[in-house]
């Protein structure tokens, strides 16, 4: 491969003084440490390329090192269960070689090469196989099987298959032989440009929502296996937390986990605790199905506006095996501010707020990798994107949201004045939307309850009414209105604590099934019933309080277990009675 | 072989430019000696062919193109360390300015650090008592934290700064070390400091970086960067649990925009650079505890809000990097109280598990939130009678009035020698909780209610 010498240096950019052969996007190495860089712009007088790593000791004449192919990452059993950086380099084995800190220059290969994998081949000799069909399979952990897929540009007839057994990740398994004869070997690893997406045979409609055990989610706002949703959000208001659990609860096979630009202590503690926490499906640890990508905010910043690629193709790839993905992007603001520091370092035009023009083109064209289809080989899979912004000030109306709105169709925007009043999760119901909402509806009549939708749309009325009566409230006062309306805003209060609120760090209510988010519905619309025909009785607002209806009902998510839920009815009949005795 | 350059190519600001300069690189240190003698240092930001671009920490002035000589040192920016820097006063750029001699350094350390590998860190747990009701119980700080103070031109923060660190101290064995990082404050409020921790018999363990207001600016950028450094050394090589003071992160910013300016680069957000948010990031994310050694680096950075506002680019990009905060608040402090801690918006992120049984006391997190829960609604009980009159509220509004009133001349407020500790902090906050009906404690179980609460309630009745 040619090779070239550094001309200019100016923070992460590096610049070839010119002509050369080096090809736009194309991955280079630069400088003796072999440090990682791509090719971001090229003319007749000089190649600009960003560096993904610290520059601080680079020396002008150092060589760049061409290598032919786009930035592209590595493919195969291994991703599971580990903790990468946002160019693909495993954090734990790099901890091994470097220590506490990440120094640069230090080469790890990104999949453990020297482990042995138990592998069956599904194919022999005569076989003939095109992109995305599988040829063979291991255990990449007890809760996964990986796949292995011929690439998706590749096809031909097998001429040579191993037998079943241990291998390691660079031994061929098997050998293909195209129409004019060229042979290819596949190993148990390929190479896949981060920058493109991974073709399927087919878009499907998202149909299936992606359960996430979040209230406020399933049952008023959900999302769809497939879609995208994004989650905006000032610092303290719980975005963390809040994908937090998506990552721990969701009904995703796998969970692909990006800190982008974040805290350091916040990956330490996803880590820590997706090991300790046990998925409830299959009772193993939930890192067994999880990867982690972490480009702390301290991390070099171009191999943060990568990360989110590595993200999405690492969850194209599990998706192509026949899984359904979820991605948790965290945060976007993030990537999008390195995509604006280096296009400042490039000395481009300047669009809104100093992003570059082209931010709105970047981000439909991450949101547009989700989706729900027929993988290369013939099985159904899915990657959910869940991208969370920080608007700078809590101010929605900035770049990074607006345009992220534009391209995704579910928005949980979450409110300041919630999180103040440590209303967890502090999604605001009046400003936030889920697209899929309608889409989804035959799929929770069909498997929770006919009537769920309409419970959803009675809940969100009642929200809307109390929201418009609180104007009235915040002008004069609870006292003088009727007692009809007074109830509204006590339901209202019900539902926003009791229905609403979920604590995360509480053992029963930290997940809860669509199951019992229903029969929490359905409750609270019984007393709510029965009490506006209390009231239409002349019977005034306090004596229902009275009854303590309205606690209990604050009280059911602790009260009723996520496995008794027959318990609800104890509860409506205990209510029913109550009420009952007032009228 | 040294080669010296003669003269200068362009002078800009703090910036200058040679050309046909060979065999140096990125980040690379340089001495310029002028006509008279003096030495200023200065560092390599950009190289373009055989044309660098120097910054001069010290300033430009008396520079032209002709008497200067400079000379590459061949090393990065490095901070000299050794034990001995403890108890040791230095200028912003690490040089000693207490008259006793140079540090015989044991090791060097390129003062930008490297990040720390996130598989390395141990997640923070350990609780710091402040003895302060309003951080201890509400927005605790852990060992390991970085937990800045958003406070505004004239309003008590230093003592507060101060008072934590004279507390925290006194509980924490001979292990224990303060960094002191000033950047842009008066001479006076850095003596405020030293006396302060003379006082508290602490000085001795404390390490000082000063770049006063009357500093040149462009040393501002450093300062915290040494600072860090040191801290890291004590922390990491030496195993101690270092807190490090910063202040003003608000002078560092405007120092960094103005030579952000100056290198010409496009301006973001209120002029500030496009990379503000990475490059706070560098500094606060320095705190930490890492994997085998026995050390901590807890970061107390405090930066005054521009004309109040908490939406500016500095503490808004910094709430974004750091684990919470605590904010002060100009109308508590013009009502008398001290310290002027505005609860609703502080947030301690970490406080969630270091709190509780094992840590301070079982009840800890619901009486934290049920005492958030309740402040906030006393807010819309105020709002509510600024319209209709105090006496149009209802009752349960006229007992949330009450609460708020107590909590505010009770709990938030304390005297600056008054040490709290966090049960008596707790059992504050329950008290004041037992004037509240059981409806508005809707964050508290029944049986915490029983346990925790009704003694007060008893008492009370008792007493009446």
């Amino acid at each position: 491969m040619n090779s070239y010498r550094i001309d200019g240096i100016n923070g992460p950019i590096v610049t070839v003084r010119g002509a050369t052969e080096l090809q736009i996007m194309e991955m280079v190495y630069v400088g003796v440490k072999r440090l990682v860089g791509e090719v971001i712009g090229v003319d007749s007088e000089k190649t600009t390329i960003q560096v993904y790593e610290d520059t601080a000791g680079l020396y002008p004449r150092e060589p760049v090192e061409a290598t032919g192919s786009p930035m592209s990452i590595a493919l195969g059993p291994g991703i599971l269960g580990n903790i990468f950086d946002g160019i693909e380099k495993p954090l734990s084995s790099f901890a091994e070689q470097a220590g506490a800190f990440i120094t640069k220059g230090v080469s790890v290969p990104p999949l453990d090469e020297k482990k042995q994998w138990d592998v069956t081949v599904t194919v022999k000799p005569g076989d003939v196989l095109s992109g995305g069909e599988v040829y063979a399979e291991c255990d990449e952990t007890q809760a996964v099987r990986h796949r292995l897929l011929v690439p998706p540009q590749q096809h031909g007839r097998v001429v040579f298959a191993v037998p079943g057994g241990a291998y390691r990740l660079n031994d061929c398994i098997v050998r293909l032989e195209d129409d004019f004869g060229n042979l290819f070997e596949l190993t148990l690893c390929q190479r896949w440009p981060i920058r493109t997406a991974r073709p399927m045979r087919e878009r499907l409609l998202p149909l299936v929502p992606l359960l996430s055990g979040q209230r406020i989610i399933d049952a008023m706002f959900p999302i769809a296996k497939g879609g995208a949703a994004v989650i905006p959000g000032g610092f303290g208001t719980g975005k963390t937390v809040l994908q937090h659990q998506l990552a721990k609860w969701c009904d995703a096979d796998i969970i692909v986990y990006v800190g982008c630009g974040e805290r350091g202590n916040e990956m330490t503690q996803a880590l820590t605790e997706f090991s300790e926490l046990k998925d409830p499906r299959t009772g193993r640890p939930l890192l067994e199905r999880t990867v982690l990508i972490a480009n702390t905010s301290n991390m070099p910043v171009a191999a943060r506006e990568a990360s989110i690629y590595t993200g999405i193709t690492f969850a194209e790839y599990y998706r192509d095996m026949g899984y359904h993905v979820a991605m948790m992007a965290d945060s976007t603001s993030r990537w999008a501010e390195a995509l604006r520091e280096i296009s400042g370092r490039l000395e481009e035009m300047p669009a809104d707020e100093g992003y570059p023009a082209y931010l709105p083109s970047r981000l439909s064209e991450f949101y547009e990798r989700a989706g729900r289809c027929i993988t290369l080989g013939g099985a159904e899979g899915s990657v959910t994107v869940i991208g969370a912004v920080s608007p700078q000030g809590s101010d929605f109306s900035e770049p990074v949201t607006q345009n992220s709105k534009r391209f995704t169709r579910c928005f949980w925007g979450l409110d300041k004045a919630l999180a103040y009043a440590r209303h967890f999760p502090s999604v605001n119901w009046n400003t936030s939307y889920s697209e899929y909402a309608d889409t989804l509806g035959a799929w929770y009549a069909e498997h929770i309850a006919p009537d769920f939708m309409a419970c959803r749309s009675r809940i969100s009325a009642l929200l809307a009414e109390e929201a418009r009566l609180m104007e009235i409230v915040k002008l004069i006062g609870s006292q003088v209105l009727p007692d009809e309306q007074k109830l509204v805003i006590e339901i209202a209060r019900v539902i926003r604590t009791g229905f609403l609120q979920q604590d995360a760090l509480n053992e029963t209510d930290s997940y809860a099934p669509p199951e019992k988010h229903y029969r929490m519905m359905k409750s609270i619309l019984k007393v709510y019933d029965q009490s506006v025909s209390l009231i239409e009785r002349q019977i005034p607002v306090s004596e229902i309080i009275k009854t303590g209806c309205l606690e209990r009902l604050i009280k059911m998510k602790f009260s009723v277990p996520n496995d008794e839920l027959g318990r609800f009815d104890e509860l409506d009949a205990e209510n029913e009675k109550a009420l009952s005795a007032v009228g | 072989m040294i080669l010296e350059h003669l003269g200068l190519d362009k002078i800009s600001g703090s910036l200058v430019v040679l050309e046909n300069v060979d065999n140096v690189f990125n980040e690379e240190m340089v001495e310029i000696r002028l006509e008279d003698g003096s030495v200023r240092a200065g560092r390599i930001v950009m190289i373009e062919g055989r044309r660098v671009v120097i910054q001069v920490f010290e300033g430009t002035r008396g520079v032209s193109m002709v008497n200067t000589r400079t000379r590459m040192t061949g090393r990065p920016m490095e901070l000299k360390l050794s034990p001995e820097i403890v108890g040791r006063v230095f200028d912003g750029l690490g040089r000693p300015k207490d008259g006793l001699g140079e540090i015989y350094p044991l090791t060097r350390r390129d003062i930008n650090g490297s990040a720390i590998n996130p598989v390395q860190r141990v997640y923070p747990r350990n609780f710091v008592q402040t003895g302060i009701s309003s951080i201890d119980t509400l927005s605790t700080l852990i060992r390991g934290q970085k937990l800045p103070i958003f406070s505004g031109s004239g309003m008590r923060h230093n003592e507060l700064a101060m008072q934590i660190v004279r507390q925290a101290s006194v509980a924490d064995d001979e292990r224990f070390a303060i960094v002191f990082a000033a950047m842009g404050v008066k001479n006076d409020v850095a003596e405020q400091f030293r006396t302060s921790f003379e006082e508290s018999n602490v000085m001795s363990k404390v390490v000082m970086f000063l770049n006063l207001s009357n500093d040149p600016i462009i040393e501002r950028i450093i300062t915290p960067r040494c600072a860090l450094t040191a801290a890291e050394y004590l922390a990491f090589d030496l195993g101690m649990n270092v807190l490090v003071i910063m202040t003003d992160m608000t002078a560092y910013c405007e120092a960094l925009r103005e030579f952000s300016s100056s290198k010409g680069e496009i301006p973001g957000r209120k002029g500030f650079p496009g990379y503000l948010y990475s490059d706070l990031a560098s500094l606060y994310e320095r705190a930490g505890i890492i994997q085998g050694s026995r050390g901590s680096v807890t970061q107390l950075p405090i930066l005054t809000m521009p004309n109040d506002d908490i939406t500016h680019p500095i503490p808004d990009l910094t709430g974004f990097i750091t684990e919470g905060q605590i904010v002060l608040d100009r109308a508590l402090e013009a009502k008398g109280v001290y310290p002027p801690i505005s609860v609703l918006p502080s947030l301690s992120r970490l406080m969630k598990d270091g709190i509780g049984e094992g840590y301070t006391r079982k009840d800890h997190k619901a009486v934290s939130n049920q005492l958030f829960a309740c402040y906030s609604k006393v807010q819309e009980a105020r709002s509510l009678a600024s319209v209709v009159g105090e006496d149009e509220l209802s009752e349960q509004d006229r007992l949330l009035l009450g609460f708020g009133r107590d909590f505010e001349a009770q709990f938030l407020t304390q005297s600056q020698t008054e040490n709290r500790t966090v049960t008596q902090s707790l059992d504050l906050g329950c008290r004041l909780l037992a004037q509240l009906p059981d409806e508005l404690l809707d964050r508290l179980k029944r049986e915490e209610i029983e346990e925790y609460i009704e003694p007060f309630r008893e008492k009370e009745a008792n007493n009446g």
